[in-house]
């Protein structure tokens, strides 16, 4: 089965990339887990995200579109990137999960993907 | 016995194995708990008219797991029902013992994904077989909330896919406390309701955990604890129902076998050398029940007991404990200066306020006692411990 792994983090915590190439800037433990992630033949796929900055949300309300500057939740941990693993059940999505490398200064959630 | 006599008693020890084994194969615990009890019901109908078979067990799982698959194959194509019909796959299980997944459930149901509210009740229903109501009285919950959060419990499980397995060496302590404390809560949970079954069912649980992990000295630790606690039961009342404390109570009211069962445990865990928080609540048990033979008990024991606790689960229910036990071992006025040195959690819990009482009587404050008596009073529904704490 699928899992979505969500990497959530405080964008202005310490020791984030910064600067004009904080968007391209790839640490050496992320290479180094989706290294493992390629090796362990279970990455189905994933991507960074750019910062929750450049982030536009939209809704329809009354058949009317309203579109916002910013992400959905204004909250201090955003949504920084994710992975779609494959594992046989929620405690090995689980034990990945906690490898990830955001979950030393964020939040990691594991959700089913459904399907 | 009785055709009925003969499927209560299937049910009681066979449920829990068929819905491990049924849960753990089709990841979906609700389908297994109705394909069961479908079958429970076709049993009720066609035993008397065939005779019981030869193996009620294994008759009853096969007639579930084809309900099960029957079921799947209704919904369709979803993917969800693969698991489910994989069952149709593995072997009849009339001709040999099929395996026990007990263990697996209860690892299940406390698992550290599941609402932390839900893990008991999902323990008691998936295991034991009790209804949403019945479980919602002991929780003090309406029977729809019960409800709907072990259907959501149960739906995490199937969709998150939360595997029926034994943890791994290095998360089974964590994941094994988890266990206990859920069934240690469903005791504590009879216990505070007055609800003599429930207490029952616990001990059931910690019966079956102690036989699945006998190595495992904690699991013997909650038994012993329970059993001395429940070595206890006629005593804690007076014939008029009256709140009967421990230091009351005539040992002539203990039942001397369970507590002979609980100190044996106790010794054959203590044996294995690794001491643990169960084992040490047992062990204030043993101490108290000791008097039976000495005549008195031995409080500067229970007190070093309670430093050890202490040091491992620094709950306020077992500082509250060391302070009243350190009260019968030293001085009052001490005991009062070190209640007074607990944080302000404290100011709900009422045993806090039970002990002040008590100490400020002693110490003959009579009007600051009056007014801890009160505040204990308010939070407690017990009538008997209002009848108690208000003489």
């Amino acid at each position: 089965m699928n899992y979505m792994i969500l990497i959530y983090q405080d964008p202005d915590r310490p020791g984030a990339p910064a600067g004009p190439d904080a968007a391209t800037t790839i640490t050496a433990p992320w290479i180094a887990y989706t290294k493992a992630l390629v090796e362990a033949g279970i990455l189905v796929g994933g991507s960074r995200l750019a910062p929750p900055t450049t982030a536009t949300s939209v809704q329809i309300r009354d058949g009317k579109r309203l579109v916002q500057d910013g992400p959905c939740a204004d909250t201090k941990e955003q949504l920084g990137g994710y992975y779609i693993i494959t594992a046989a059940d929620l405690d090995t999505a689980l034990d990945w999960a906690a490898r990830c490398p955001g979950a030393l200064d964020g939040t990691i959630e594991v959700r089913p993907i459904v399907g | 016995m009785t055709q009925d006599a003969i499927l209560t008693h299937t049910a009681r020890t066979a449920y829990s194995r068929l819905v491990a084994w049924l849960g753990a194969r089709s990841r979906d615990l609700a389908g297994a708990e109705d394909a069961l009890s479908e079958a429970f019901a076709v049993a009720l109908a066609t035993w008397p008219r065939t005779g019981i078979p030869a193996r009620p067990e294994a008759w009853l799982l096969t007639t579930a797991r084809r309900r099960l698959i029957d079921a799947a194959r209704r919904r369709g194509t979803a993917r969800d029902a693969i698991p489910t019909l994989l069952l149709a796959m593995e072997p009849e299980a009339d001709d040999q013992a099929f395996p026990d997944d007990r263990l697996k459930l209860l690892f299940v149901c406390a698992h550290p994904a599941i609402d932390p509210a839900a893990r008991t009740p999902l323990m008691l229903q998936t295991v034991l077989g009790l209804d949403a109501a019945t479980i919602a009285v002991a929780f003090l919950a309406t029977p729809a909330a019960m409800s709907q959060r072990l259907v959501r419990a149960k739906e995490k499980i199937r969709a998150a896919r939360i595997g029926f397995r034994i943890p791994a060496p290095e998360d089974l302590p964590e994941r094994l406390d988890a266990v206990l404390q859920a069934i240690y809560a469903a005791y504590g949970t009879g216990w505070d309701a007055r609800e003599a079954a429930l207490e029952q069912e616990a001990i059931w649980l910690a019966r079956l955990l102690a036989a699945l992990l006998a190595n495992k000295p904690e699991t013997l630790g909650l038994l012993a604890l329970l059993l001395f606690c429940d070595s206890r039961r006629a005593a804690r009342r007076s014939p008029v129902g009256a709140f009967v404390p421990l230091a009351a109570q005539d040992p002539a009211d203990w039942n001397t076998a369970l507590l002979a069962e609980a100190r044996a445990l106790l010794i054959r865990a203590g044996a294995m050398n690794r001491p643990g928080r169960f084992q040490l609540e047992a062990a204030i048990q043993s101490v108290h029940a000791a008097r039976a033979e000495t005549g008195r008990t031995d409080w500067p024991a229970i007190v070093l007991l309670y430093e050890g606790l202490i040091r491992i689960a620094p709950t306020i229910g077992l500082q509250v404990g060391r302070i009243a036990a350190r009260a019968e071992a030293g001085n009052p006025a001490e005991a009062l200066a070190a209640l007074e040195g607990l944080p302000p959690a404290v100011s709900t819990y009422q045993p806090y306020w039970a002990l002040r009482a008590a100490l400020l009587r002693r110490l003959d404050r009579p009007g600051e006692a009056t007014e801890a008596t009160a505040r204990a009073l308010s939070l407690t529904t017990d009538p008997a411990i209002r009848d108690y704490l208000g003489r």
